[in-house]
């Protein structure tokens, strides 16, 4: 009777220890990519799926050693990191300083959201022939365009982070007295932390995004154009190499990320949790 | 120094809150205000703590004011003694003295949005206190409480006047409240002070003591209320 099975459940001791019962949970969460992977490497090795489509599992494993023992992937990595990073740190530093602007002051506003909202709606992307008549095909064209990818989501965020600081803390600053300066540095820019943390997130997000695009038009260096490369010679292991550190790569960023603002947001937890 | 209040007025677009209103209070004076919901209380004392731009009239008020609201409105991102010393002249000691007059020495280090309701009207009270203000601002700080911490914030609350000796004008639309606490309860109507009556029974004070009891019925009157049900 279905009643019955219904009911069974609740009659459990509730005192099952929780934690064994979890990792049973989380051990069986990794059965189907492994599942995924056996029947991957099955396919390549009885010739159901050729090399020149996708290379097997552990072709591309050795492929990953192989590569590191050379110093390809160890040096590919290195520059696409510093493009990143570079573009990253210009452009993140343009959004905030232009949300400030922005947020700020009325006049501030009115000078720079108006030309930022009609920025954000050009396809970046669309923008790389021009960036190469501009800047040529060497480092400067990929670095800005990481950084004009990671501006706009600092800005916008941060730009509504301050906006959104609750104009009840703004009176209790000035029936503290607070100067301008005590009011932006101790409720403004700490009240706009949070959002500008989700922008963090998202602009990190599109950086990578904007460096594989950067990459995949123009190189002799990078992550990039080792997946380029290998695709002249079918190297197919190559490339998803390749993509996996990309991919790990966003990972660890979005960690780093994640990390600050469990440092950052402390103050939050109590009320969260 | 004194505050006076004259021709003070404050309209929402059509609807006329304050209206040519005059008031004085006294140094040290302990100051309620009563009036119905959307008589004006909070409008007079925002106007008082200089959080309205576009109240007329004239103000003559001390630049020594502290205000403590309604919610404690502690700064959720700066731990306890942060929040009040924020925007203080004076020593952290007398942050960490004002923490412990309100009992919340031992908080110090936490965040404000981990304080109960009582922890966080009472932070509010010190960060207010600190500053030693000679106009204290009270917009119904205790109406959000539960009856017991009520009373014993109202204790607190009488320590501390009773130290500091600041003008206190209370902003309340409890009657008890109001008679336990001031010296002179104000009642504001149609945008004026309606009633202005003087409060001398010795505290501590009880509910059923005679004087209030008439009181009481007087001031619920004023507020158009009959404590018998609708006459």
């Amino acid at each position: 009777m279905s009643v019955v099975e219904l009911a069974r459940p609740v009659e459990k001791p509730r005192a099952t220890p929780k934690g064994p019962r979890r990792r049973v949970t989380a051990w069986h969460r990794w059965l189907s990519p492994l599942a995924l992977l056996v029947v991957w490497q099955i396919a390549s090795a009885t010739g159901l799926l050729p090399e020149r489509l996708l290379a097997a599992p552990a072709a591309i494993a050795s492929t990953a050693v192989e590569l590191t023992q050379a110093g390809t992937l160890p040096t590919a990595i290195g520059v696409s990191l510093q493009r990143v990073l570079i573009g990253f740190l210009v452009g993140g530093a343009a959004g905030i300083v232009l949300a400030l602007a922005a947020g700020l002051s009325r006049a501030g506003e009115n000078a720079v959201d108006p030309i930022m909202q009609a920025l954000r709606a050009l396809p970046f992307f669309g923008l790389i022939p021009l960036f190469i008549l501009w800047f040529g095909i060497g480092e400067e064209p990929k670095i800005l365009l990481v950084a004009l990818a990671v501006s706009f989501p600092l800005y916008l965020n941060t730009f509504s982070g301050i906006r959104g600081v609750d104009g009840k803390l703004a009176e209790v600053a000035t029936t503290l007295k607070l100067s301008r300066g005590q009011l932006i540095r101790h409720i403004v820019l700490p009240g706009a932390l949070p959002q500008t943390l989700v922008g963090l997130r998202q602009a990190l997000g599109v950086a990578w995004l904007a460096l594989i695009v950067a990459e995949q038009v123009n190189a002799t260096t990078g992550l990039g154009y080792m997946i380029n490369d290998a695709r002249e010679f079918l190297r197919t292991d190559v490339i998803v190499v390749g993509l996996l550190v990309y991919s790990a790569l966003g990972l660890a960023t979005d960690a780093i990320v994640r990390l600050l603002e469990r440092r950052a947001l402390a103050w939050r937890r109590g009320f969260l949790a | 120094m004194a505050t006076r209040l004259s021709g003070v007025a404050r309209a929402f677009g059509d609807r006329v809150v304050l209206d040519s209103l005059d008031l004085e209070l006294r140094d040290g004076e302990f100051t309620a205000l009563l009036g119905r919901s959307g008589s004006g209380k909070s409008t007079l004392l925002r106007a008082l703590a200089g959080l309205d731009p576009e109240v007329t009239g004239t103000i003559d008020v001390t630049d020594s004011v502290a205000v403590a609201f309604q919610e404690p409105r502690l700064v959720p991102w700066k731990r306890l003694l942060a929040n009040i010393t924020l925007g203080l002249d004076a020593p952290v000691s007398k942050a960490k003295e004002a923490l412990a007059e309100v009992g919340l020495s031992e908080r110090s280090d936490a965040w404000p949005l981990t304080l109960s309701g009582g922890e966080a009207q009472r932070a509010s009270l010190a960060r207010a206190l600190v500053r030693e203000p000679e106009l204290l601002l009270l917009d119904e700080p205790f109406s959000a409480l539960d009856a017991l911490t009520r009373i014993t914030i109202h204790q607190l609350v009488l320590e501390l006047w009773a130290r500091h000796r600041p003008a206190v004008l209370l902003v309340t639309h409890d009657v008890d409240e109001a008679l336990l606490l001031a010296d002179r309860v104000l009642v504001l109507d149609e945008g004026r002070i309606a009633h202005d009556i003087s409060i001398t029974a010795d505290r501590p004070r009880h509910r059923e003591d005679p004087g209030l009891v008439t009181l009481r019925t007087t001031l619920l009157a004023a507020l158009g209320v009959s404590p018998e049900g609708r006459s």
